[in-house]
C-alpha cells in the first residue's frame, strides 16, 4: 500500500513540478513574478510605497498563480481512467488525493518561496518584511494547494471547469489571505500562526472532499 | 490463484432518468466465463463499471472475492512518457511482472512516447498492465475494439489461459469472441 502511494506521489511530482519533458509548467511561477514586476509600473517608483504594500501585493499575486495549474491537477487523470484504476488496486480516492495535495504543494509553494525573493528586490521590500512573508507562505501555500486540489477534483468533469475553479478559488482562499498578509502590518507571529491554522483545516478537509468529488464524478 | 468468485443478483443500472436493464443476475466461478452482448448503448459498459465496484448498480447487490483488473477504452498509460516508463509506473504499484511485451508485440515500442501508438498498440499497452496486474476477475469492456486479426485472436487465447488458470472473465462486446465454455447474457432480455 506504501509502495503504491509513493509511486503515485513520484509520478505525481513528475507532472507537476516545473520544467523537464513531462513535467508541469514554469507558467505560475513566471505570472507571479509578472504581477510583481508590473506593480511598481503602476504606481509609479514611490518606494516607501512600495515597500509598505508590496508585501500583499506578493500575496495577492501568489493567490492568483495559484489558479493557473487547476485544471490540470485532476481532470486529466480522472479522463484517462488513472483514478479507476486505482481504485481497483484498493487505493482509495481520498488518499490518492491527499497524495496529490502533497505533491501540488511541493511543485509550488517551496518555489513560490523562492520567487519571493526576487519579488521583494523589484517592489523594495526590506529582509524583516520578506521574512514575514516567506513564513506567511510557508505556512499559506499547503492551504493553497488543498484548496486547488479540492476545487480541481470538483470541477473535472465540468464543461468549463477551469473558469470556474478560479472563481471558486478565491474566495476560498480570502481567509488565507487576510491573515497572510494581515501578519505584514502587525509583525506579529499571530497572523502566520492563523493563517497556519486555517491551512491545517484545509488539509484536512481536503482529502474527504476531494475524494467524494472523484467518486461523484463516475456516477455523472 | 486463490479462489475467485463474482456473484451478481438482481441488478438494475439508472443513466440520467433511463433504466438501462433490470434484474440482471450473474454467477461466476473460477474458469467461469461471460460475455454480455447487445446493442450500443444497452448499458454494457455500465454493468462493467458497476461489476468493478466504481459505480452503484441502482438496485441489486454486487459481490467480488479476488482483485478487480478492469480494461477499457482508457489505458490509464501517461500519454508523454515511453512506454516502457509508462508500464513501469504501474509494475511500481503490482509488483514487478514477468513481462509479456515480446508476446503482445511491445517489445520494439517500449521506448516511443504512448501518444504516438495507435488504437490497438495502445490496447495492447493497456492488456500488458492488465497481465501484470495479475488480477483474480478480469473485466474487458470491448477488448477488441482497434485490434487487427492476430492481435484480437491473441486477446482470446489470453482470456482462455486466464480461464483455464482459475480466473474469471466478463467480456462486454458486440464483436464475437471466441472462448471456450463461455455463457452469453443478451443485455436485451433485461431491458426495464
Amino acid at each position: 500500500m506504501s509502495r503504491a502511494l509513493l509511486a503515485i506521489l513520484l509520478r505525481d511530482l513528475r507532472l507537476f513540478l516545473p520544467g523537464g519533458k513531462s513535467g508541469g509548467s514554469l507558467l505560475p511561477l513566471l505570472f507571479f513574478l509578472a504581477v510583481a514586476m508590473l506593480y511598481p509600473f503602476a504606481v509609479g517608483p514611490d518606494a516607501p510605497l512600495l515597500a509598505r504594500t508590496g508585501g500583499g501585493m506578493i500575496w495577492v499575486a501568489a493567490l492568483l498563480a495559484a489558479i493557473l495549474p487547476l485544471d490540470r491537477l485532476v481532470a486529466p487523470d480522472l479522463e484517462q481512467g488513472f483514478f479507476d484504476q486505482w481504485a481497483l488496486r484498493g487505493i482509495s480516492e481520498e488518499a490518492a488525493i491527499a497524495v496529490r495535495v502533497l505533491a501540488h504543494w511541493l511543485s509550488f509553494g517551496p518555489p513560490l518561496m523562492l520567487a519571493a525573493v526576487p519579488a521583494s528586490a523589484l517592489l523594495g521590500i526590506d529582509g524583516a518584511a520578506l521574512e514575514v512573508v516567506a513564513w506567511g507562505l510557508l505556512a499559506g501555500t499547503p492551504g493553497l494547494a488543498a484548496i486547488g486540489v479540492t476545487i480541481a477534483a470538483l470541477t473535472a468533469t465540468l464543461r468549463s471547469g477551469a473558469a470556474l475553479a478560479g472563481l471558486l478559488l478565491v474566495p476560498l482562499a480570502v481567509p488565507l489571505l487576510v491573515f497572510g498578509a494581515g501578519a505584514l502590518s502587525t509583525g506579529g507571529e499571530s497572523g502566520i500562526a492563523l493563517t497556519a491554522a486555517i491551512s491545517l483545516v484545509l488539509l484536512a478537509i481536503a482529502p474527504f472532499a476531494g475524494g467524494a468529488a472523484i467518486r461523484a464524478a463516475r456516477e455523472g | 490463484m486463490q479462489a475467485c468468485q463474482l456473484t451478481a443478483s438482481e441488478i438494475a443500472c439508472r443513466r440520467g432518468d433511463r433504466v438501462l436493464f433490470r434484474g440482471l443476475s450473474l454467477d461466476l466461478r473460477p474458469g467461469g466465463a461471460v460475455r454480455l452482448a447487445g446493442a450500443n448503448g444497452i448499458g454494457k459498459s455500465s454493468l462493467i463499471r458497476i461489476l468493478a465496484g466504481l459505480m452503484r448498480p441502482f438496485s441489486g447487490t454486487v459481490a467480488r472475492r479476488g482483485a478487480v483488473g478492469l480494461l477499457d477504452e482508457r489505458p490509464a498509460l501517461d500519454e508523454l512518457q515511453p512506454l516502457g516508463s509508462a508500464l513501469a509506473f504501474w509494475q511500481g504499484i503490482d509488483g514487478a511482472a514477468d513481462n509479456e511485451f515480446a508476446r503482445l508485440g511491445l517489445g520494439e515500442l517500449l521506448d516511443v512516447p504512448v501518444r504516438y501508438l495507435s488504437t490497438g498498440q495502445r490496447k495492447r499497452a493497456a492488456l500488458a498492465r492488465l497481465l501484470g496486474q495479475r488480477a483474480e476477475l478480469w473485466l474487458l469492456d470491448e477488448p477488441l475494439n482497434g485490434l487487427d486479426t492476430s492481435a484480437a485472436a491473441l486477446v482470446e487465447t489470453l482470456a482462455a489461459e486466464h480461464c483455464a488458470g482459475g480466473g474469471i472473465c466478463v467480456i462486454a462486446s458486440h464483436q464475437p469472441f471466441a472462448l471456450p465454455g463461455m455463457a452469453q447474457v443478451e443485455l436485451a432480455e433485461y431491458r426495464a
